[in-house]
């Protein structure tokens, strides 16, 4: 029922994007919408949100999405990583956590990998990490898009698979978070 | 021709920049700036540097700032483009590892369309994502997706690759169909150059040419292998090459590259990008 409400209401909110938007036709949203129990939650995370510079910004919802969720913050999508450590760091869990365009959306779930014999390959969405199997190396990290990507790889590159800091410590965007998932998905297949 | 490539370097302290790029011993010299050519659009001016010398053209411009994924100079680029574009008025924009923001990316669409000689677009990496969440991929000259890539364009709700419909799956086989959904919802460019086990460029009539040798496995963990096909169909593109020729062209220059190397999936672009004025010369002399 609550989940119905919150898709109702955000594409509600995509609607009135498309009416406000200068550029032509089928503009997809690249935020997303945080939704809490309580109004304080909201405050609090806003607060803390727009502290970490990142753009945010509190809606109010409509009669129909009363039921706990009083308002949510629109952020952009591609910091998805990053608000979600700095709401963790606070203890600050939101109740969803949804990109505006559709919001049935999943993350991706499908892993694949490729076996170079003295190497193994784990891809999660756009993003490849790449280990050497004899002592767990990172060898490479490839794929993606975002900034994040070519900074993750050098600062992830020559380190061993348990040594190194987890790709959501150091990443911003969803390929850093995709690049996490390959990077758990390579600990769960090498537990050293 | 002239170009300009726009993009961002991984460092949080690197300035603003917009000029020329000079490669040196491997190093790429922005201004009073030495990057290293590792990763990331570095990689991509480096290739761009050694064909741009061996096609005998003028080497690129170049528009980056420091970014980390924080999206903060990915903004002042964003802001520096909408502001110059006119000026700087160049006939080939490539872009590259952007921070996806599509307002920002809207604002630089509506100063090109303002532009007296439209520019040929080719949009690549974070450039290319926002290109599609805007709606304006047919704006595009060249998209210059990987197999996973091409999936998120052929997934017409997909705001980014992370939440491409899992059953839309990313499996090599399945480019055709990949492309011809990308296209029916307008999520491609004018053609598409799509990086994988065989380089398939298309555009709406559907597949055009497939590169596939010569194969290099070891290839494909490498990390900016992608950066650097790009950077040399770019070259190509600007020495006047038809854009599909400049693909398949391209790609088979970016394996010879790779054969020419001998890597391991250890290897690093840098290592391969040593092999590219051989591969040139080679692919040259065979009558490019």
């Amino acid at each position: 029922m609550l989940s119905k409400k919150i898709t109702d209401f955000a594409r509600k909110i995509i609607g009135l994007d498309r009416e406000r938007d200068a550029t032509p036709t089928r503009r997809r949203s690249d935020k997303g919408i945080l939704v809490f129990h309580h109004t304080s939650e909201v405050i609090k995370a806003e607060s803390l949100l727009k502290q970490a510079g990142i753009e945010v910004s509190v809606k109010g919802p409509p009669p129909d999405l009363r039921t706990g969720c009083d308002l949510v913050i629109e952020f952009p999508l591609v910091a998805q990583l990053k608000v979600s450590a700095i709401l963790q760091d606070a203890r600050l869990a939101p109740l969803k956590t949804l990109p505006m365009q559709d919001l049935l959306l999943e993350p991706v779930s499908l892993f694949q990998v490729k076996d170079f014999g003295e190497y193994l390959m784990v891809r999660a969405a756009n993003m490849k990490m790449t280990i050497d199997k004899s002592d767990l190396r990172v060898v490479n990290v490839s794929g993606g898009g975002c900034p994040d990507v070519p900074y993750l790889a050098e600062t992830l590159v020559g380190r061993t698979l348990h040594d190194l800091p987890p790709p959501r410590s150091l990443g911003h965007t969803l390929c850093g978070y995709a690049l996490q998932l390959a990077y758990e998905e390579l600990l769960r297949r090498c537990p050293g | 021709m002239s170009w300009l490539i726009v993009g961002t370097v991984p460092r949080e302290d690197f300035p603003l920049y917009e000029g020329p790029c000079l490669l040196g011993n491997r190093r790429l010299h922005l201004g009073d700036h030495a990057v290293s050519i590792a990763r990331g659009t570095p990689a991509l001016l480096a290739a761009a540097c050694i064909a741009s010398r061996a096609l005998g053209i003028e080497a690129p411009q170049t528009l980056v700032c420091g970014d980390i994924g924080r999206g903060d100079g990915s903004s002042l680029v964003y802001r520096h483009l909408s502001e110059r574009l006119h000026t700087l008025s160049p006939e080939l924009i490539v872009y590259h590892y952007l921070q996806p923001d599509v307002d920002w990316h809207n604002r630089v669409h509506l100063r090109t369309e303002d532009l007296e000689r439209k520019p040929i677009l080719i949009a690549d990496a974070g450039y290319m994502y926002v290109a599609k969440m805007s709606g304006l991929a047919s704006c595009y000259d060249l998209f210059t997706p990987d197999a996973g890539e091409l999936a998120f364009l052929a997934d017409e709700t997909a705001p980014h690759p992370f939440y491409t419909r899992g059953f839309i799956l990313q499996e090599e086989d399945r480019v055709p169909e990949l492309i011809q959904w990308a296209y029916e919802h307008d999520d491609a460019s004018r053609f598409l150059l799509v990086k994988g086990r065989c380089d398939v460029v298309a555009s709406r009539e559907g597949v055009l040419e497939r590169v596939c040798d010569p194969c290099v496995e070891a290839m494909e963990p490498i990390g900016g292998t992608g950066d650097s096909l790009t950077g040399i169909v770019a070259a190509l593109i600007a020495a006047q090459h038809p854009i599909p020729h400049a693909c398949c062209l391209g790609a088979r220059l970016n394996r010879v590259m790779g054969l020419l190397a001998k890597p391991s999936p250890a290897s690093s672009i840098e290592d391969l990008l040593h092999s590219l004025p051989e591969a040139l010369d080679r692919e040259a002399s065979a009558g490019f």
